[in-house]
């Protein structure tokens, strides 16, 4: 399992700059950012090297932020990598409340599943024994 | 005029009579274990009342005392008299109640038809009644006063605006009685089905329940082609009839053979001088269900001095000017911000820091509610924030009886104040 930053923003102009101005200056990487949006209100969910100092930045800011534990899955950057993944998910009645994918520059040939799921330990379990690699945090993060 | 007689008596037989029956409703309430307790704590006994003027002798009502003694606490006569009940909110939920015996309904048929009287409505009108029936006294006021006048009426109640533009064509409705707000929704909604009012029958139009302006009754008058009287009334005194505008519209006559006026100031209670602004009190002098001596309405106006042209001598109030609490009128319904509060307390995921905003959008108003989530609540996710939005709006309409739209917002956005917390921003022009 790993880490996700969710960062709660009333949609108004310029909330997700002043978010990621913060982290530039706190020399935070964003590896990836996924947005969920409404009429009314987003949500950021980020995933950056040192997650629980990122966090305590972003609140000592006056953002409304908190860690998610969300599942990362690694599959072959190639077609029916993802079909995999969420075909054991309905195999074992797991129900995924969102999820988005990113490429690491590290591994090129791989790509990066994020989940967020019911019961995390229970989905990875399953995964695994469907021989599926999930990484855990020192795997992709510094 | 409805009732030349009555509506024209000279103030000194006014006085006299309302001498007699101020001295009547003193023996009556004093069977109340209610208002005796206020009395006594007074050490004031009917006889003490002699004269109309002694009324300041006597103990005040408020709402809060109305609430506590819901739901009979304030009934003077045996229950099975009682043959209607209206309701309106308390401030923190409770509801206070009027209680009518058919006496009291007759009195309400009668003032009723005194104020459309007032606005030339006579049997051969047709009365589009868009107050809402039900618990608000609003339509059922109206109902029974055409009705004593004889005029067909339409008990349409509120809303359902394609409907109300089709009765009002179809049946040619001459007087159109709603809140002044909502009339102005109707004039928009007709324009864009291509309703001429000039050309429709309509003449005049009873606008009340909530505050409203000279500029909008003049853009009311231009767009529906009627004449716009002002009426009020509050569900604490009988409902609407209290007081209306004559062809004069120089302030509203106070029926005052059944309502008895009084200004006083708001800080130590003392009674004002006829012209001078401060809290307006009302007496029921001649109710029987549930009479209520000296109710403080919050509202702040001031009375006439001088009488008016039209002949009437019964006093007249000039126009509402304020409040002396945080009460709301919206879509002409009687909100306390303490009623949200109340609501926002039981609920799960945010914190009791709220903002009302509050807004008039196509004529109509707008509650938004502002409120903060919970630090540790798990926002992660779309629906979790609309789950809990949801289920406010659901409390709340539960409570209000309007919808009120909630908007989650972060923790610690609320600005904080030092002293009473700012928790209202009314945008509406009005």
């Amino acid at each position: 399992m790993i880490k996700q930053i969710s960062v709660f923003m009333e949609n108004k102009p310029g909330r997700l700059l002043e978010v990621t101005k913060l982290l530039a200056s706190n020399k935070v990487n964003i590896r990836t950012l996924s947005l969920a949006d409404t009429a009314e209100f987003g949500i950021a969910r980020l995933i950056v090297d040192y997650p629980d100092a990122v966090v305590e930045i972003l609140k000592n800011n006056r953002f409304t932020a908190r860690i998610t534990p969300v599942l990362a899955v690694e599959v072959s950057d190639e077609s029916g990598g993802l079909a995999r993944v969420l075909e054991v998910f309905l195999e074992s009645g797991i129900n995924v409340e969102y999820m988005y994918g990113f490429v690491e520059k590290r591994h090129p040939d791989k790509a990066l599943l994020v989940f967020k799921v019911e019961d995390p330990a229970r989905a990875k379990d399953q995964l695994v024994a469907k021989g599926l690699t999930v990484v855990s945090e020192k795997d992709i993060l510094s | 005029m409805w009732n030349k007689n009555v509506e024209t008596i000279s103030v000194s037989k006014l006085r006299s009579q309302q001498t007699d029956a101020l001295k009547a409703l003193v023996n009556l309430v004093y069977n109340v274990p209610f208002y005796k307790n206020k009395m006594d704590e007074m050490k004031v006994k009917p006889s003490d009342i002699n004269s109309i003027e002694d009324i300041t002798k006597l103990p005040f009502t408020t709402k809060n005392d109305m609430r506590d003694v819901y739901p009979w606490g304030l009934c003077a006569c045996e229950k099975d008299e009682i043959v209607e009940v209206h309701m309106s909110s308390g401030t923190t939920g409770t509801p206070i109640v009027d209680a009518y015996t058919l006496n009291d309904i007759e009195i309400w048929s009668e003032v009723m038809a005194r104020t459309l009287s007032m606005g030339g409505v006579t049997k051969s009108d047709i009365v589009q009644n868009a107050y809402g029936y039900g618990l608000f006294t609003g339509g059922f006021g109206v109902h029974y006063g055409a009705r004593k006048i004889g005029c067909l009426t339409l008990p349409i109640s509120g809303g359902n605006t394609q409907r109300q533009l089709q009765v009002m064509k179809d049946f040619g409705s001459t007087v159109l009685a709603c809140t002044p707000s909502y009339s102005l929704y109707v004039a928009e909604a007709g324009r864009e089905m291509g309703l001429d009012f000039s050309k429709m029958p309509l003449k005049a139009g009873f606008f009340g329940a909530e505050a409203w302006s000279e500029t909008m009754r003049e853009e009311i008058e231009s767009k529906l082609h009627l004449k716009a009287y002002d009426i009020y009334g509050l569900t604490e005194i009988i409902g609407p009839g209290v007081a209306a505008e004559c062809e004069c519209q120089k302030g509203l006559h106070v029926f005052e053979d059944h309502f008895y006026p009084e200004i006083i100031n708001p800080e130590t209670g003392e009674l004002l001088p006829d012209g001078e602004k401060g809290e307006l009190v009302f007496t029921t002098l001649t109710k029987t269900g549930t009479p209520i001596l000296r109710y403080r309405t919050r509202d702040i106006t001031y009375i006439f001095k001088e009488p008016c042209e039209c002949g009437r001598t019964h006093r007249r109030i000039h126009r509402l000017l304020g409040r002396t609490d945080d009460m709301l009128i919206i879509r002409g319904v009687n909100i306390f911000p303490s009623q949200i509060e109340n609501v926002l307390l039981k609920q799960k995921g945010i914190e009791p820091h709220y903002l009302l905003i509050i807004d008039r959008v196509n004529n109509l108003d707008c509650l938004e509610v502002h409120v903060e989530m919970s630090d540790d609540l798990g926002f992660d996710e779309v629906k979790v924030v609309e789950k809990i939005e949801a289920t406010i709006e659901h409390a709340l309409h539960n409570e209000l009886l309007i919808f009120a739209k909630v908007k989650l917002v972060e923790p610690k956005s609320i600005q904080r104040s030092e002293g009473k917390a700012k928790r209202v921003v009314d945008n509406r022009k009005i």
